[in-house]
Order: structure tokens, then sequence, then C-alpha cells
């Protein structure tokens, strides 16, 4: 198990364990009620995680010199 | 006839075209029909998948969601984002496990790691058992989109027909070819409406988002957050990691795996998939937005409010344009789940108990069965009271069933038997059951548990049911299995 894939692990602890904190609905950010933001927050930052992570794994590296 | 129907065909016969050209100069055997032939790139992958999160479910029912629940709606776009990060991991090992041994189904995949074809019935009839409900919300959402665009002129009934028979003659045609290119115009368009609906909805009636949201909030309060009981934190978080978990144990996702060229077609989608189902915000837009505007509208009926709200606001043409891409949206995943639901009866249950058919034998009984599971379908449809999300969520409970023995088979060690699995599946699926017939809520069942317990989702329970046996089992066969091997040395 490599160590970055951990990073993995981030939007889990923020969406799952966040929401009991999140679960209102002010202040609006974004227009959206606080609950909805801090979920699409996560979405973003997934995918930011994921590239991260993607760029970093030398799975990707080794099929590339193939 | 008014403009709105005749678009709505006007598309219907498009993609219906599009699906026979697809299958033009093609040999089609049954890898072909299914698999696509092993040659789809990240592209028609992606939109492969795509098409199977953004169905009616999305279109309909995440609306009607949020406008009949509120704050629980949200789940809905928490759950992909949490099913794709697995998915970086997951999904190259099933890839590759595929493609060594040439597998074509996910039942194919059960028998070649527990080296057992029985398993893979099991699997398989939990598979078709759980699509079903699946089909059934489609064709629910086929119905209410051209019994509504029709402004009443062809009743529901008609309009469920009128969908089974196009989905089912789309399917026979052209096989997987043409659910990849109908995805193509699909995708586009109801990423249009979504957006143009979910921006122009609120500022029309609101003046924008904020005040939409501090409007509704006002009219009713706590209904944008998780109440504090029933659909609370502790129902929002096991039903995302539920719906996460099976996410990819459908048959017809888990297919659609098998039709990537390589592996990191998977790793990249991981990184873009979270941001395109950011799609579903403007759809939780609308239900909000016709929170106040559309009245009236309860139990299943709360499925109609997209529809509803966007004929008082637009004229004709432009609900016909709504209704077309709600028609793709049910069509392209439609097709998917009726032709894996019959390639799995007929290669993964008849073929096991009539080894000696033929595979010509195995590929036309597979087509005979598309339009019989489809009127199986539309009796279903024509009975059920449940919402659309309903009958996806109970949907999911029965295929996260098969996701304990599928991750521990990709495991190097893995200590679950044959038996086990079986046992596990099993004894998971029937908790499903009974909880679905009787009704049974945790609270139901321990009365006295605290609420945050008694909110838990109920597939969570069947769940941990399941691996409870699975494991037990497992340790139980491989402990006389070890007996029998040592009996005969001594």
């Amino acid at each position: 198990m490599k160590r970055i894939y951990l990073l993995g692990l981030l939007p889990f602890i923020g969406i799952l364990g966040g929401i009991p904190f999140a679960n209102r609905v002010t202040p609006y950010i974004l227009g959206m009620p606080f609950i909805l933001f801090w979920i699409v927050m996560w979405v973003v930052l997934t995918s930011g995680i994921m590239a991260v992570v993607y760029k970093l794994d030398p799975a990707n590296k080794e099929e590339e010199v193939q | 006839m008014n403009v709105a129907l005749i678009i709505i065909f006007g598309f219907l016969v498009l993609s219906l075209y599009l699906g026979i050209r697809a299958k033009k100069g093609k040999d089609m055997n049954l890898e072909q029909w299914t698999v696509g032939g092993r040659g789809f790139g990240a592209l028609f992958v992606f939109l492969l998948m795509a098409g199977e999160i953004y169905t009616t479910f999305t279109f309909l029912g995440g609306s009607g969601w949020a406008y009949g629940k509120g704050g629980p709606a949200f789940y809905i776009i928490a759950y992909g984002c949490l099913a794709l990060i697995m998915s970086y991991w997951l999904l190259p090992l099933i890839w590759k496990y595929a493609k060594e041994h040439n597998l074509m189904s996910q039942s194919d995949f059960f028998v070649s790691k527990y080296k057992s074809p029985y398993l893979g019935v099991l699997v398989s009839l939990v598979g078709v058992l759980a699509l079903i409900p699946y089909l059934v919300l489609q064709l629910k959402g086929l119905g209410l989109i051209v019994s509504t665009a029709s402004y009443g002129s062809i009743s529901s009934t008609l309009a469920i027909w009128i969908g089974a028979i196009s989905v089912t003659a789309y399917v026979m045609i052209s096989g997987i070819h043409g659910s990849a290119w109908t995805a193509v115009i699909k995708d586009i368009m109801i990423l249009v409406v979504v957006v143009i609906l979910g921006m122009y909805l609120p500022f029309h009636y609101y003046g924008g988002i904020q005040p939409m949201f501090e409007a509704v909030d006002a009219a009713k309060p706590g209904f944008l957050t998780l109440p504090e009981q029933g659909m609370s934190v502790s129902w929002f978080i096991s039903t995302v990691l539920l719906t996460a978990l099976g996410f990819y144990m459908w048959p017809q996702n888990f297919g659609a795996v098998y039709s990537a060229k390589n592996e990191r077609v998977f790793r990249k989608n991981a990184i873009v998939m979270p941001l395109y189902s950011l799609i579903l915000l403007f759809v939780l837009f609308v239900g909000f937005t016709a929170v106040l505007q559309v009245s009236g509208l309860k139990g299943p009926a709360v499925d109609e409010s997209l529809l509803r709200l966007s004929i008082q606001t637009f004229d004709p043409w432009f609900v016909g344009v709504i209704g077309a891409a709600g028609l793709l949206t049910a069509i392209v995943p439609g097709s998917m789940i009726l032709m894996t639901a019959a390639t799995l009866m007929a290669k993964n249950v008849y073929q096991v108990f009539v080894p000696s058919a033929s595979d010509r034998r195995i590929s036309n009984l597979a087509k005979v069965l598309v339009p019989i599971l489809a009127v199986v379908s539309v009796y279903f449809t024509l009975q059920g009271g449940n919402t659309i999300v309903t009958l996806l969520l109970m949907g999911y409970s029965l295929v996260t069933q098969l996701f304990p023995s599928l991750l521990l088979s990709l495991m190097k060690n893995n200590f679950v038997t044959k038996e086990g699995a079986f046992a596990g599946i099993t004894s998971g699926v029937l908790t499903v059951a009974y909880i679905t017939v009787t009704e049974t809520t945790i609270g139901t069942l321990f009365p006295a548990l605290p609420p945050a317990v008694k909110d838990l989702n109920v597939g969570i329970v069947a769940l941990f049911v399941n691996i409870t046996v699975m494991t037990v089992t497992s340790l139980v066969s491989r402990r006389t299995s070890k007996v029998k091997e040592e009996q005969p040395a001594a």
C-alpha cells in the first residue's frame, strides 16, 4: 500500500465524518445552504485529490514507459 | 399531437436510427453484442458509465426528492463521488482479471474466482432481481415524461407501453454499440437542459439561487437540512456508504467496466467524473424551486415536480426538448439494463443447467428474453406505488450484498470459500427481502435503541448479516475440507 493512496480517505472523512457538523443552513456560501456547499466542496476537492494521486501513482508511469 | 410530443418522438426515432447504424458492418456475436469487443477508449467508457449515473433517476427522481424530502436529497451528490474514489483502485483490478480470463459478465467473475458455476447462478439471480426495480423506475420515468408532455392526451399506462416497446426494439437491434452512440447525444442534451433549468428557474421565480433557498427555508424551517429523526445524519452516512459500495456492483456497471481498452481509462475517469457529477446540483435546484411553485404533489407524484414546473414556465416546444432529454435518460440505461438482465439469464443461468447449449442458442435465447423481461417490468410499473428514489434504494440494498465476497476475492489471500460466499450473499438478500416486504426498520426491530442507531439504512443491517454469515461459513467449510483432506492420509 503506497502512502499517497491514503489521500483517497480524505473525502470519506470529510463527507461522512463532517456531515454531523455541517448539517446547517447558514452561512450561505455561493448561494447554497451550508450543508449543500460542504458536500459540493468535497466533490470538487475529490477531483483534485484524485488528480494528485494519479500524478504520483507509479502504476501509471510504468504503463507510459511500455 | 402537440409540438412537445412531436419533438419527443423525433428524438426517439433518431436514437433508434443511430442504434441501427451502429450495428451495420459489425458481426454481432455475444461478446460484440454485450461488451462491445472490449475496444472502447476513455471517452466511450466514460459515457457509458455516465449513462448509468445520469438516468431518469437523477432527472426526475433527484428533483422529486428535493421537492418531497428536502435535505436528505443531498445524498445523491455525495455517494457517486465516494464510489469514484474506490473505482480508482477497484476497477483496474476487475478489468485486468476479466481480460485475462476472457469474462463477459459479472457472474463470470464470481464463477472464475470462486470456481463455482452455481455461485454464478446466484449472483445472476441477485443481479436480475435488483435490475427489475431499476428498469421499473426507468419505465415509470418514461411514462411520466410522455404523458405529461402530451398535456394529458396520452395516458401514463399507454406511455409506459410505448416506452417499454421502444427500449425493447432498441436493444434487440443494436446491443451495446447503440447504447454508446445514443449516450453521446443523451449526455449533451441532459447537460444543456439541466443547466438551463437549474439556472433559469431559480432566477425566474426568485431572482437567484440564494433567494430561492432563503424563501424555502423561511416557508419550511428545517427543510434544507437533515432532520433530527428519520432521514437523519446517521441515515445519511449509512445510505451514502451503502450506495457508494453498491455502485459498481450493478451487473450493467460491472459489464461496462469490461468494455474498456485499458486500465488507465478508469483512473483518468476518477478525476473527471466527480466534477461531472456536479450536474446533479442543477437538478436539485429545480426540485427546490418547485417546492413553493408547484403545490400539492404527494407520495410517488413528487417525481412529476420537474415536469410540472417546466410546463407552467415554458412554451410547449421547450417542454418537448426537456421531455426528449428525459426520454433519452431512460432509454440508454434502460437498454443497458435489459440487455444485461437478458444476457445474465441466458448465459449465466440457463447455460449452467444446459451445458450442451451452443453459443448461437444462448445468444438467441438472450434476445428472446429481452421482450419477456420488458413485459415483466411493465407489469410491476403499472402495479407499483413507490417513488423513483425508493425503487433505486431497494435495488442498491440488493446489489450491495455482492460487495464483500467480490472485494475479498480480489485479495491475494482470500479466506472466503465458495460456500461462504454463497451463504453470505443469500442471507444478505433474504434480509433485504424480509425488510422490504415487512417494511421493517431498525426502530421497529429494536425500539429501545437510541435514534441515531434506529435511523441507519436497513441495507447496512443486511450487509452486516451477510458478512457475519460469510465469515462463519467460510471458516467452518475450510475446516471441514481440511479434515476431509487429512482423513485419507491418516
